[in-house]
């Protein structure tokens, strides 16, 4: 029982991990990692509504009509992320700043819409927590170490307390656009290398994970453009 | 006048949505495999940010600030744009068969894209009249379309080459995306050297 919820946890932070194996919430991954403060405020955010509406979600799959549940559950979670951002405003007005546009688009994270399709609705309250926390510790550890990267390299600093700014210049291209995608870019690389290609197979930005794919003709026939 | 061009300048380069917001990347790298997909793709795009702040404009002005109930923006936002889409999905369907052919297939993975929602929140956090708002939409569909296409040429062309095992795939997607990006970095300067300020 108590091996099941561990498993349920590493599954999220380790084999599924949602940013650099199954390649889902790309956008804010790439956006808000220019310090590692940031990486982790956006993971913490996105970590709370998931769990929420996870937890709100799996209470409520009995009675969620199964034709309408798709905006049922965007309600949930704009709820939620309302939530969030009120908080934010009132308790870290810094971080709040610093994500922006990024606080309320949590809403079309394809991570927290993609789990409540696949895992909520199908399991237990409790397990859909447990999900939830591990889909967001992944979250929050993969934004984290890119946020951290960028920091370091781009500013030579982490956490804003001065590192190698001094002994190397800083790189000023990894804070900025090109520097989020090669840093993601050499961290996937890095997962390929570690499980010798195992972890990312055929897993190129496709359909599963898609919200949007249950109701998408051309993820039945294999994704876009096919 | 200029001001509308400076706004429409700024969206399709300086500010692009894909490469310098990062609003809308899924689509980007998964849509650009083929240039007809992209282009279909983008197309449905610039319809539907287009058509979504021509109607949350309105309402945010009309009915949220009218009654002080701002904070539910991010519900009401996302709401409109599920419920627009699947209604131009069901009109296109019924009216235009030719255009629900080549676009329609694109249409439900629009409506949790985030460059859609991210538009109509910009327009509001940017203060925008309705004509502006719309000009940057405009323009942010144009931009979207412009890094979908190019990167579509650019992924046609690395598809074949010999990279080393680990960086096969996705990895060395996302180091061409940063390549394109950091030459829309160029553009940084254009629009203060266009317009003189």
């Amino acid at each position: 029982m108590n091996n099941n919820k561990l498993a349920l946890l590493r599954n999220g932070i380790i084999k599924e991990n949602p940013v650099l194996v199954l390649l889902l919430g790309t956008c804010p991954t790439l956006a808000v990692t220019t310090s590692a403060i940031n990486g982790l405020g956006m993971g913490v955010s996105t970590m709370a509504v998931l769990i929420c509406s996870n937890i709100v979600i799996s209470i409520l799959k009995n009675v969620i009509p199964d034709k309408v549940r798709i905006p049922c559950y965007i309600v949930v979670i704009a709820g939620f992320v309302t939530i969030v951002s009120l908080l934010l405003q009132a308790f870290a007005p810094a971080i709040n700043e610093a994500l922006g546009l990024f606080i309320p688009l949590i809403v079309v994270n394809c991570i927290i819409l993609g789990r409540a399709e696949m895992f909520a609705n199908k399991n237990s309250v409790i397990d859909a927590a447990f999900d939830g926390a591990g889909m967001g510790l992944g979250f929050t550890f993969a934004l984290f170490l890119m946020g951290s990267i960028r920091e370091l390299l781009g500013s030579g600093a982490w956490f804003g307390i001065n590192l190698t700014a001094d002994l190397i210049s800083p790189m000023a291209i990894f804070m900025l656009a090109p520097g989020a995608f090669f840093t993601y870019g050499c961290l996937v690389a890095l997962i390929n290398y570690l499980s010798k290609g195992r972890a990312i197979k055929k897993k190129e930005f496709g359909c599963e994970g898609c919200p949007s794919a249950s109701g998408c003709p051309s993820a039945a026939k294999g994704g876009c453009g096919q | 006048m200029t001001e509308l061009a400076i706004i429409m300048m700024g969206a399709v380069l300086t500010n692009n949505f894909v490469l310098v917001k990062f609003l809308g990347i899924c689509p980007f790298l998964g849509v650009s495999k083929k240039l007809d997909s992209a282009i279909g793709m983008s197309l449905a795009v610039i319809f539907v940010m287009v058509l979504a702040t021509a109607v949350t404009h309105p309402i945010y002005m009309g009915l949220l600030a009218g009654f002080g109930i701002e904070y539910l923006q991010t519900i009401v936002f996302i709401l409109v744009i599920a419920a627009l889409v699947q209604l131009v999905e069901i009109a296109m369907k019924k009216y235009m068969p030719a255009l629900h052919k080549g676009l329609g297939v694109y249409l439900p993975l629009i409506t949790t894209n985030c460059a859609v929602l991210g538009v109509c929140i910009l327009n509001i956090d940017e203060s925008y009249t309705f004509i502006q708002s719309i000009v940057n939409s405009f323009g942010a569909g144009v931009g979207f379309m412009l890094a979908m296409v190019m990167f579509a040429g650019v992924r046609q062309r690395i598809e074949t080459n010999d990279f080393p095992i680990a960086f096969k795939g996705v990895p060395s997607t996302l180091v061409a995306a940063s390549i394109v990006s950091l030459s829309f970095m160029g553009f940084a300067g254009v629009i203060d050297g266009i317009f003189g300020l």
